[in-house]
């Protein structure tokens, strides 16, 4: 049989979404992929990048290169794309709040080498939304930051037509626990916001207004029950098709069609018996592309030691060959779709259909997305979702291979080697990449980058666009942290609502219903002994916007008797000991998954004993490798837990024994 | 594994019999210099013994509190309440006015008392008040401790008024927000000096509700969200018209002002009234008086809540009490502080005959 012969549909876009440590360590990681066959970039951004802070920020501290690329001004921006031809390159960037500027500075560097930036392709991020309800990466209040994404599509509308300048995510909404039906009605709901937002603007022709529509393309989520998952992927279709006919009257089908990439589910990706995530992976991915009609444009894998920390290079390369099988090896390509006419399919679909349309309506009578936001409806409501999610975990309603069954195992060969199986980023990036920073302003114009940064400062209070000014910002060697920090003087700063302030019916309480029983007296009576109610702050410091495990820590210790103080993401250490001081609290936890937990944990330490807090305890939770784990111990830290502790109850059990020790009091052991 | 029991020969002591920590509680004196100086470490830690319901702690708070009062405290600072329905924007408001307050340099305490709690279910409490409050940037000058309401009956949980006091002695302003809910009103207007109620805009059900006797209470209104335009003004109109004057000071005039938190507009005015209510009771002489009398109410609602009716009859009943505190204006607390004494001996020489009474009030303390 010779399958080559066939004529086969062309594959998707395969991205490996990638970045670390420097400009230039990246760019050599860059130029390796692509020589392994991958098709087009996917940028990661560190955290300060994406939240316009300089390297040498305060608030960077133990940020910089750690999740991803640092690029603070256009030479980094250089380096980035050192011997990569821009005009053939397809770039995706993952970048929000900042993505006018970087946007910027992709351009600005394509003018620099004299390339048509018409010539461009590729996507930035670029969607707020999600930034508030679940990505955590956002700077600026709701209407300055539309108005920044409407100021985007308007300009690359005319100036870089062949570049995606929104991608409407609800990737992050399934990672923050939200279920397809809520994926896909604040998806649409998104998307409906932004048109809306731009039409508002009145710079778009209505006959342009369909162009603009086409450019809208979306970033989704593929979990592990692939079936129901390929008929969400058949409704947005669907649902896209027909919102943009109704409400956009965009004619023309083709401008109708519902393109997306996708990130596969990362949420159900575990840290015991790590291998298994590869046949989740595989799995997920069918999703994606096993329905011609709704099948991905671009594809980016996460690798099997997902749950553990950053992929090494290896990693990744088995990622991008899950990709090459299904495309090349397997016989997908060869069929049209193969799903169309099946009732089943056609039934799910409906359903979801029908789902999504309701709470679709439900957001719209509450004043559209926006002020869904504000008011914390939407947050709520993912936050309600994923303790579900984690109820079913815990009481064994949802099976989990290897964390809540099976969990026997002979030990990996995967993880032994000396490396933890993760990849290390560079300890002396945050040291470089600051001093290339401070030479950096050293040698640019001082009278320049004032003019671009006034230029851009009058820009954002008129209702100019902010992608010129920003361009000659670029240009004029403007940093990330200064084009930021312009933009806050104008529009101010916002945060959004946390969400944890869902009601809970004591009934709902899924499974082990006696252990949460057995716990609450646990709390109530340890607060007794103590003289005061059990009082617990859980804080998230740093840049890390993770806020699953704090938000799921939170709700569930204010369920078993605790009262919780947690203000939300990216708090200094400083700011965390002084509400300790003030609240009083019995304890301190902290969620770091960003990777900077060394740092952020001992100045957590740090200012704690400088406010004569030393006997209060602190505990840490998070993506944080054993080797660590056991230096923050050492260190004073009194308990660490990680993904593979998955029962909240455990958790809480040791928690009131590790107060109770602090205390003078007899530990009370493991739950039954 | 653990079960429940209440232990205790002894209602009083019932923690020493059972589970106990070792904790170090403070000295009282001592932590109330260092209160008075305004160290944050002290006033944490004060606080954290005035929440305290062990034996030894309440009997340290009773120190703690004596050793604070003082002339000063009958006559200095400002103890203000905001309180109206939940969302009308009263931390927003609260943040508002604290940045106004920081920026002419008066430190700022505030109690922020949520209504979250659950007893029935284990008590448990998300404080979310605090996030609102504070804006990020750090400051030395601004204090915020947020609060479970762990009354079952309703009402401002018993430790509001203490700390409260703790916070006079060391804050210019002492803000203590609450979610009105009837007698939460009543509540603060027996702890705050002035009282000023956040209004949502266009709610005709808060309107009613005022009507049915809260409108009474609060000394300042503040009609929030006036950045909605019509209905912000009309729900003004509506308080303005129907604030009655006839049991409430005739020279006060119950001020309503139109603010909004968000856009940061009316914030100056209405606290210009705010601080003008002080003013006018410090003019009519009132501003000592009314502290008094709140401080008797409240020395009296901690000894029943302490002690039982039983405990009061012990202490002489309520009317020798009112009469000792009264006779004792700046210093209730010392005068507190000996009552308790003196019941807490009477209880001990007396030990069996009491042990009933006092095991009532006791019950939460019941011990692993
Ligand atoms: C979900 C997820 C996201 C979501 C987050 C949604 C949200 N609002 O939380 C989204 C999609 C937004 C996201 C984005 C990013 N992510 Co992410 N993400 C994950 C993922 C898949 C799961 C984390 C999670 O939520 N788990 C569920 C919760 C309930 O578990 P948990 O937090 O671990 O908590 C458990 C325990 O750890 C513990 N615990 C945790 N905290 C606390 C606190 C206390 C007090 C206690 C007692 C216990 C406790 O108890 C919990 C119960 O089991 C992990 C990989 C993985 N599978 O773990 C990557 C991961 C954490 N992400 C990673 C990265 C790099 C990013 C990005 C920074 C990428 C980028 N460059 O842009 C972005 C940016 C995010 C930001 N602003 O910081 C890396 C971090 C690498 C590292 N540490 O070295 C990981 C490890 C993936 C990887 N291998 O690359 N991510
Ligand atoms: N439009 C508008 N919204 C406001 C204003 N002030 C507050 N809000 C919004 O009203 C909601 C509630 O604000 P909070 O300050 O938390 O109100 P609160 O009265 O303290 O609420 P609770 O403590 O929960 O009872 C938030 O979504 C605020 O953003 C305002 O002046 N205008
Ligand atoms: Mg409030």
């Amino acid at each position: 049989m010779v399958a080559g012969q066939k004529k086969r549909d062309k594959p998707w876009l395969m991205r490996t979404y990638s970045g670390h440590s420097s400009a230039k360590a990246s760019n050599t990681l860059y130029r390796t992929n692509l020589a392994k066959g991958q098709t087009g970039l996917s940028v990661a951004f560190d955290l300060p990048t994406q939240t316009g802070y300089d390297a040498d920020n305060v608030l960077a501290r133990g940020e910089v290169g750690k999740v991803g690329v640092p690029i603070s001004h256009i030479e980094d921006m250089d380096q980035l794309f050192d011997q990569i031809p821009l005009d053939q390159m397809n770039t995706a960037m993952t970048i929000n709040a900042t993505a006018p500027w970087l946007l910027s500075l992709y351009i600005g560097l394509a003018q620099r080498r004299g390339i048509d930036p018409k010539k461009l392709s590729g996507t930035t991020q670029n969607d707020i939304i999600k930034e508030y309800l679940s990505r955590g990466t956002y700077i600026y209040p709701p209407g300055p930051s539309m108005r920044l994404i409407a100021d985007t599509i308007n300009y690359t509308i005319t100036h870089v037509p062949k570049w995606n300048p929104t991608n409407i995510c609800s990737y992050h909404l399934q990672e923050a626990g939200a279920t397809p039906v809520q994926e896909l009605a604040y998806a649409l709901c998104t998307a409906m916001a932004v048109l809306d937002r731009v039409k508002a603007t009145g710079v778009i022709t209505p006959d342009q207004f369909p162009q603009v529509v086409e450019r809208i393309s979306f970033f989704v989520n593929a979990g592990i029950r692939f079936v129901e998952e390929c008929c969400k992927l058949r409704a947005f279709g669907e649902m896209w098709d027909e919102m943009t006919l109704n409400r956009y009257q965009v004619a023309d089908p083709k401008l109708r069609r519902f393109r997306y990439g996708v990130q596969v589910n990362s949420l159900g990706l575990t840290e015991p018996q790590p291998e298994n995530n590869v046949q989740r992976i595989v799995l997920e991915m069918l999703a994606v592309v096993l329905s011609k009609g709704a099948r991905a444009r671009a594809i980016q894998l996460p690798a099997w030691n997902e749950a553990m920390g950053l992929p090494r290079p290896w990693d990744q390369q088995w990622a991008l060959r899950i990709q090459q099988v299904m495309a090349f090896e397997t016989d997908l390509l060869e069929y049209a779709d193969i799903l169309d006419g099946s009732p089943v399919i056609a039934a799910k679909v409906s359903e979801l259909i029908e789902g999504a349309r309701t709470e679709i309506a439900n957001v719209e009578a509450q004043g559209g997305i926006v002020a869904a936001i504000e008011s914390g409806y939407i947050k709520r409501e993912l936050v309600g979702s994923h303790m579900n999610r984690l109820r079913a975990i815990e009481s064994g309603d949802l099976k989990i291979i290897g964390v809540n069954c099976f969990q026997e195992t002979a030990e990996s060969p995967l993880t032994l080697g000396s490396d933890g199986g993760i990849m290390k980023t560079n300890p002396a990036a945050e040291r470089e990449q600051i001093e290339r920073l401070q030479a950096h302003r050293k040698s640019r114009n001082d009278a320049d980058v004032r003019a671009a940064l006034q230029g851009l400062t009058d820009a954002a209070k008129s209702d100019e666009n902010i992608m010129p000014s920003s361009i000659r910002c670029a240009m004029a060697g403007v940093t990330t942290g200064e084009w930021g920090d312009s933009l806050r003087a104008v529009f101010g700063e916002f945060r959004p609502p946390t969400g944890i302030d869902i009601s809970i019916d004591s009934r709902e309480v899924l499974g082990k219903k006696d252990q949460v029983t057995e716990l609450r007296t646990r709390v109530a009576n340890t607060g007794t002994a103590l003289g005061r109610p059990l009082k617990l702050l859980v804080g998230k410091p740093g840049l890390d916007g993770h806020s699953n495990g704090a938000e799921q820590v939170a709700v569930k210790a204010r369920d078993v008797g605790f009262e919780v103080v947690y203000d939300g993401i990216r708090l200094t250490p400083q700011q965390i000991a002084q509400a300790a001081q003030e609240e009083g609290v019995h304890m301190v936890g902290l969620s770091i998954l960003s990777g900077s937990h060394m740092e952020l944990v001992e100045a957590v330490l740090q200012e704690m004993r400088a406010r004569d807090l030393a006997t209060v305890p602190v505990i840490a939770g998070g993506i944080i490798p054993q080797e660590d784990a056991e230096k923050l111990l050492s260190q004073g830290v009194r308990a660490i837990y990680t993904p593979k502790d998955f029962s909240l109850n455990t958790i809480m059990a040791d928690m009131v024994d590790v107060i109770r020790e602090c205390n003078g009091l007899e530990r009370l052991g493991l739950l039954q | 594994m653990s079960s429940v029991n209440a232990t205790g020969s002894n209602g009083l002591d019932c923690c020493s019999d059972g589970e106990m920590t070792q904790a170090n509680l403070p000295d009282p004196e001592q932590l109330a210099l260092r209160i008075q100086r305004g160290e944050r470490a002290a006033v944490a830690s004060g606080l954290n013994l005035l929440d305290n319901k062990l034996a030894d702690a309440r009997s340290r708070s009773a120190r703690l509190l004596a050793a604070l009062s003082g002339e000063r405290w009958l006559n200095d600072g400002h103890l203000i309440g905001v309180t109206g329905p939940p969302g009308a924007g009263k931390s927003s408001l609260v943040c508002a006015m604290i940045r106004e307050w920081r920026l002419s340099g008066r430190t700022v305490g505030v109690l922020a008392v949520d209504p979250s709690s659950r007893p029935e279910l284990g008590g448990g409490a998300l404080l979310g008040d605090r996030i609102r409050i504070k804006n990020s940037s750090h400051d030395e000058g601004l204090f915020i401790r947020s609060l479970a309401n762990r009354n079952q009956l309703g009402g401002v949980a018993s430790e509001v008024w203490p700390m409260s006091g703790l916070m006079l002695a060391c804050f210019d302003i002492v803000v203590i927000e609450t979610v009105g809910v009837g007698q939460t009103e009543i509540d603060i207007a027996e702890i705050a000096d002035t009282v000023c109620y956040v209004a949502q805009p266009a709610s005709g059900d808060a309107i009613q509700y005022l009507k049915s006797g809260i409108i009474e209470i609060p000394d300042v209104f503040a009609v929030n969200k006036s950045d909605l335009g019509a209905p912000a003004r009309k729900t003004a109109a509506e308080i303005g018209r129907s604030a009655p004057r006839q049991d409430r000071r005739e020279d006060w005039d119950y001020p309503v002002c139109l603010v909004s938190a968000s856009m940061n507009t009316g914030i100056k005015q209405s606290q210009d009234h705010i601080d003008r209510h002080r003013g006018f009771l410090v003019n009519a002489g009132l501003l000592g008086k009314q502290r008094t009398r709140h401080h008797n109410a409240w020395v009296m609602r901690l000894l029943k809540e302490e002690f039982g009716t039983f405990g009061l009859e012990l202490a002489g009943g309520l009317a020798t009490i009112g009469e000792r505190l009264s006779a004792n204006r700046s210093s209730q607390f010392a005068e507190y502080e000996r009552m308790r004494q003196h019941i807490l001996s009477r209880f001990n020489s007396d030990n069996s005959s009491s042990n009933i009474t006092i095991k009532e009030h006791h019950h939460e303390q019941a011990v692993i």
